[in-house]
C-alpha cells in the first residue's frame, strides 16, 4: 500500500475527532537550519466544506485497535480497511506539507496496538524524529494513550506542544456501556500525570528560564456528545471537574457523528450540532463569565435549551436581576447581560470613564440590541414593561431559525 | 493646504509632525498619496506644500496610537492618512484618552481598518501555498497570493521566522518579497503568470483534504465565511470543494445506517407501476388518517421522462378541491418564476411529498387552515413518491421546502444550510432543495420575503442551467 492510500485511510479515520486547534502555544523560532514556528494565535490553513478548519495534519499512526469502543469506527470488531504508517512516513508527510505552508503542524493519534505503552512509544518516536533530526519547530499535538507509563508521558511532553487524553464519554456508566476497556479512573490517572508534570515544569521555569519545557500549550480532552442519553448537566459537571482538577486548557465537545455499520445501540442520525454548539457556549460561560453549572443547567431542566443561547435562557429565568445599568453596574454583572461578550464589556467599562454610554455607542460596538435591550439601562434608554411581558422570549429569540453558520462563528470566538 | 505622503508610515510621521508644528488643523489639510498624485498632475487646486522638517521633540502620543497607525498604514483606503491625522490632532489637543473610547466615530473607523488589515494579514499567513521548483539544482519555493491590502512588507518577517532554511518568494499584484536564506528583498508586483503552475505534492494534499472532511457535518456557509472565494484560485484544495459538497448527502445517508422503514403506502401500490395506474390507485389510499378529511388524493402531473421533477409539500385548499397540484396562489407564483427561468410547466413533472390535504378548522369553522404534515404522514406517503420517481425517471429533482427535502434525505437535512446546492442522490443525478413558494407568500417581514424571493428565482434558474448543461440521455 502506498503512502497516498494510507493517508486516505488514516485521515478518514481521524475525521471524527474535533479537538484540533493549534492555539495557545509559543515556541522559540527555529534556528537558521530548522523549520517552523508557533506564534501566539494559531492559524487555520484551510477549511473543509463542514466549516471546520484544517490547521494540522491530523492522522492516525494506525487504525488497528485492540479495543472495542462501540462509538469508534476503528474498534476491533469493525470491518473498516486498515493501514499503518511508519514513523518516517508521518515525518516525511509533515515536513513536506509544512514546507508548502499547507499546515501548522502535526496532530497525531493512534489506535491502540498491543498495549498503551507500545502505542505511545511509536507516537513519541515520530515527535522525537521531527524535533531532533529535523529541527522542526512547528506545532505538535500528541494523543496521550490512557494508561501509558509516566516515563513515556514525560517524553511526549518534551516534544509536544499539547497533550490530550480523551475522556470520550461523560460518565462512568456511559463508558461501561460503550467502551468497556476504558474507565474514567485510568484516563484520570493519565491526566493527573500530565498535570503534575505541567506544574513541575512551570515551577522550574520560574526558577530558571532555561529549564526544559513540558507541553507549553497545556492539555485538553474530548468528549462525545449524543451517543448516550446523559444530559447536558452531567456533561458540564464532568467538564467543570476536569478544568479544576487537571487545569485543562480546553474540553472539546464532539457531536456524535454516525459511523458506517455502527452498533444498534447508537443513534443513526445526523450529529446534534446545535447541542454541541450550546455546550461550547455554556463551557465559555463557566470559564470566563463566572457562571456555575447549576445556573445554566438546573436540576429541573438538565438539558440546555436549543432555541436560545444559555446566557439568554438564564436571563429569562432570572428577570429579577435586570435591568442592569451599563453606566453603573460592576463588570461581573455586565458579563451576565445577554448579547454582551467579554470584549464588549471591557470596552463599555473603558468608555464609561469618559462619557455616559448610549445606545449609539452599543450599535458601533456591534451589540445585538434586539437581544440586549430589554435587559439594560443606558443614558438614553430604559426598558419599561418589557421584562414583565409574557412574550419576552419571542422578542429576544433570534429572528430566524438558528443558523449553524452563526453557531460555528460564535463557537470560534465564544462571545455571547 | 495640500501635502504629499509616500504610502508608508515613516513618511506620514514626518509629514504629520510638520503639520502639528505649524498648528495646521485637520480640516485645512488635504492628504495626497505620492503614487496617486502622478496620475493627476493636471488637477486644478492649491500647489503641494513642501513642509520643512519639524524641529524640537515629537509631541507625545499614547503608545497604542503607533501600533494602530502601523496597521492602518497598510490599508488600501487613501482616506486613511487624513483620518490618522485627525485622530492625532484630537489626541494632542485635549483628548488624550480618545483611543479608549472605541465607540467614537473616528476611533471606530480606525479600528475597523485595523481589523481589516489584521484579518488580511492573518489570511496571508494561512493561505499562501508554496510550490517547489528547482533552478540549477537549487530548491526554491514560490507562492502567488492576492491580499486585499498593502501588507507584503508587514507580513514578510513572519515567513522568515517560519521558513528560515528555505529559499522562497511570495508574488502578489502589489509587491513581491524574496528570501535567500540571509536577506529579505522586495520588488514590484507581478501578474499571476510569473508563478509556477503546480507541485507534485498537491495530489497528496488533496487526498488529505478530502479524507479529513466529515460529510455528516456539511456546512458550506461557514466554510465560505472563512475561506472567501477570492482566495480559491490560489488554493489547490479548493478545486475539490464542489465535488465534496455534491456527494456529501449521499455519503451521509450511507453512514447513517440505511434502516429504511417501510412506507405504509406500499400496501396500496398497484401491480403495474405506470403513472396512470398509480394515479388511479392513489385515489383509494388510506395509508394515513389524512384521507378521512381530504376531498380527494392529489396525484402528480406531467410526462414520463420529464427531465425535471418538482416536489412540494402537500396539496392546499385549492388543490384539494380541483384535484390537481399547484393550482392555488403558490402555484401561480411558481408558474411565474418558472417562466422567468425558461422552464415550461407542461414539460415538468409536478407532485407533492404528501398526497392528501391536511387541515384544521379555522375560527368559526368557516375556513380550512393548512396543517403541515408530520414525519408519520411523510413516511406513510413515501411509497407513492418513490413509485413516481421510478416511473418518471427525472434527470433532476427539485424539492420545494423542508418537508419535501426531508422526504428524500431524512430529517437531518437542513434547508437553510444546503439550499441551492446541486447534490448527487440515489434518486437522480441532480437534486436540489429550495424554498416552498407558499413560504414566500407567508413571510411577514417584507425584507426577508424579498430576499427569499431572489434566492428562489436564482435557484430555479440554476436548476434550469444545470439541465441545459447536461449531456443528452443516450
Amino acid at each position: 500500500m502506498d503512502v497516498r492510500q494510507k493517508l486516505q485511510i488514516l485521515a478518514d479515520a481521524a475525521k471524527y475527532d474535533a479537538s484540533c486547534a493549534s492555539s495557545g502555544g509559543k515556541r522559540e523560532p527555529a534556528p537558521p537550519e530548522g523549520l517552523g514556528s508557533v506564534e501566539r494565535s494559531g492559524i487555520c490553513h484551510s477549511y473543509t466544506p463542514d466549516g471546520r478548519c484544517v490547521s494540522l495534519l491530523k492522522v492516525l499512526l494506525t487504525n488497528f485497535c485492540v479495543y472495542d469502543c462501540q462509538y469508534c469506527v476503528n474498534r476491533i470488531s469493525s470491518d473498516t480497511p486498515r493501514a499503518r504508517f511508519t514513523p518516517e512516513e508521518v515525518v516525511g508527510l509533515t515536513l513536506d506539507f509544512y514546507r508548502r505552508n499547507y499546515i501548522e503542524g502535526l496532530f497525531l493519534s493512534s489506535g491502540v496496538l498491543k498495549g498503551p505503552d507500545y502505542t505511545m512509544e511509536q507516537m513519541v518516536q515520530v515527535a522525537r524524529l521531527l524535533r531532533e533530526e529535523h529541527a522542526f519547530h512547528g506545532y505538535i499535538h500528541l494523543k496521550a494513550v490512557p494508561g501509558a507509563s509516566p516515563e513515556l508521558i514525560a517524553q511526549a511532553g518534551r516534544y509536544a506542544d499539547r497533550l490530550s487524553a480523551n475522556i470520550e464519554l461523560p460518565t462512568e456508566a456511559d463508558l461501561k456501556r460503550l467502551a468497556p476497556e476504558k474507565s474514567l479512573a485510568v484516563t484520570g490517572r493519565t491526566m493527573g500525570e500530565i498535570h503534575a508534570r505541567l506544574e513541575q515544569a512551570k515551577a522550574e521555569r520560574a526558577q530558571s528560564p532555561k529549564a526544559p519545557r513540558f507541553a507549553p500549550a497545556g492539555q485538553s480532552t474530548q468528549m462525545i456528545v449524543g451517543a448516550t442519553p446523559s444530559p447536558d448537566a452531567a456533561i458540564l459537571d464532568t467538564a467543570h471537574r476536569l478544568y479544576t482538577r487537571f487545569g485543562l486548557k480546553r474540553v472539546y465537545y464532539s457531536a456524535y457523528s454516525p459511523i458506517p455499520r455502527s452498533d444498534v445501540r447508537l443513534p443513526a442520525k445526523s450529529p446534534p450540532l446545535v447541542r454541541e454548539h450550546r455546550l461550547y457556549q455554556a463551557d465559555w460561560l463557566l470559564r470566563f463569565y463566572g457562571f456555575r453549572v447549576g445556573e445554566l443547567a438546573p436540576p429541573e431542566q438538565p438539558d440546555l435549551p436549543l432555541d436560545v443561547d444559555p446566557k439568554l435562557a438564564w436571563a429569562l429565568r432570572r428577570r429579577d436581576m435586570f435591568p442592569v445599568d451599563l453606566n453603573r453596574a460592576p463588570r461581573e454583572l455586565l458579563l451576565r447581560v445577554p448579547g454582551l461578550g467579554v470584549r464588549t464589556v471591557d470596552r463599555v467599562v473603558r468608555i464609561r470613564r469618559w462619557h455616559a454610554v448610549t445606545l449609539a455607542d452599543l450599535v458601533r460596538l456591534k451589540v445585538p440590541l434586539r437581544r440586549a435591550r430589554p435587559f439594560i439601562v443606558t443614558a438614553d434608554w430604559r426598558p419599561t414593561l418589557l421584562l414583565d411581558t409574557e412574550r419576552l422570549v419571542e422578542r429576544v429569540r433570534p429572528a430566524s431559525q438558528l443558523s449553524l453558520f452563526e453557531a460555528s462563528a460564535s463557537a470560534h470566538s465564544g462571545e455571547l | 493646504m495640500r501635502v504629499s505622503v509616500e504610502p508608508d508610515l515613516a513618511s506620514f510621521r514626518t509629514v504629520a509632525r510638520g503639520l502639528l508644528a505649524l498648528g495646521e488643523p485637520p480640516e485645512r489639510v488635504l492628504f495626497e498619496e505620492a503614487r496617486a498624485r502622478q496620475g493627476s498632475l493636471l488637477a486644478v487646486g492649491a500647489p503641494v506644500t513642501e513642509l520643512a522638517p519639524a524641529r524640537g521633540p515629537a509631541p507625545a502620543v499614547p503608545r497604542d496610537f503607533l501600533g494602530l497607525a502601523e496597521q492602518v498604514a497598510c490599508h488600501r483606503d487613501s482616506g486613511r492618512w487624513a483620518l490618522l491625522y485627525r485622530v492625532l490632532w484630537r489626541l494632542t489637543h485635549g483628548e488624550r484618552q480618545l483611543l479608549e473610547v472605541d465607540s467614537d466615530v473616528d476611533v471606530h473607523r480606525l479600528r475597523m481598518m485595523e481589523r481589516a488589515v489584521r484579518r488580511d494579514a492573518h489570511k496571508m499567513t494561512a493561505f499562501v501555498r508554496f510550490r517547489r521548483v528547482e533552478r540549477d539544482g537549487v530548491e526554491h519555493f514560490i507562492a502567488w497570493h492576492r491580499p486585499d491590502h498593502l501588507i507584503v512588507r508587514h507580513v514578510a518577517p513572519f515567513f522568515v521566522r517560519r521558513f528560515p532554511s528555505m529559499r522562497w518568494s511570495i508574488l502578489t499584484p502589489d509587491a513581491c518579497v524574496h528570501w535567500d536564506l540571509e536577506r529579505l528583498s522586495f520588488g514590484d508586483g507581478v501578474s499571476r503568470s510569473e508563478a509556477p503552475e503546480g507541485d507534485a505534492l498537491e495530489t497528496l494534499w488533496g487526498t488529505y483534504y478530502a479524507s479529513i472532511f466529515n460529510p455528516a457535518r456539511l456546512n458550506v456557509r461557514a466554510m465560505r465565511a472563512e475561506l472567501p472565494k477570492k482566495h480559491w484560485p490560489t488554493l489547490p484544495e479548493a478545486r475539490l470543494i464542489p465535488e465534496l459538497v455534491r456527494r456529501a448527502p449521499t455519503r451521509t445517508s450511507a453512514m447513517v445506517a440505511p434502516v429504511r422503514e417501510v412506507s405504509a403506502a406500499t400496501a396500496w401500490l398497484p401491480e403495474r407501476r405506470e403513472l396512470p395506474a398509480l394515479a388511479e390507485a392513489a385515489r383509494a389510499c388510506q395509508a394515513c388518517p389524512l384521507h378521512e378529511r381530504a376531498t380527494q388524493a392529489v396525484f402528480g402531473e406531467g410526462p414520463v421522462g420529464a427531465a425535471l421533477m418538482l416536489v412540494g409539500e402537500q396539496p392546499g385548499d385549492w388543490e384539494d378541491r380541483e384535484g390537481r397540484p399547484f393550482v392555488g396562489p403558490a402555484g401561480q407564483l411558481l408558474d411565474e418564476v418558472l417562466g422567468r427561468a425558461g422552464l415550461k410547466r407542461s414539460e415538468l413533472y409536478v407532485t407533492n411529498a404528501v398526497k392528501h390535504f391536511g387541515w384544521t378548522p379555522g375560527e368559526g369553522g368557516k375556513r380550512r387552515l393548512h396543517q403541515s404534515p408530520g414525519r408519520a404522514e411523510v413516511l406513510a406517503c413515501r411509497g407513492w413518491l418513490e413509485a413516481e420517481v421510478a416511473a418518471v425517471r427525472p434527470r433532476m429533482i427539485l424539492a420545494l421546502g423542508a418537508t419535501a427535502a426531508q422526504a428524500f434525505l431524512g430529517p437531518g437535512f437542513r434547508i437553510h444550510l444546503s439550499r441551492g446546492q446541486v447534490f448527487e442522490t440515489p434518486w437522480a443525478d441532480g437534486w436540489m432543495a429550495t424554498f416552498h413558494p407558499s413560504a414566500l407568500l407567508r413571510m411577514p417581514d417584507p425584507r426577508k420575503r424579498a430576499e427569499a424571493r431572489i434566492h428562489f428565482e436564482a435557484d430555479l434558474r440554476s436548476a434550469a442551467e444545470w439541465l441545459r448543461r447536461l449531456p443528452r440521455a443516450p
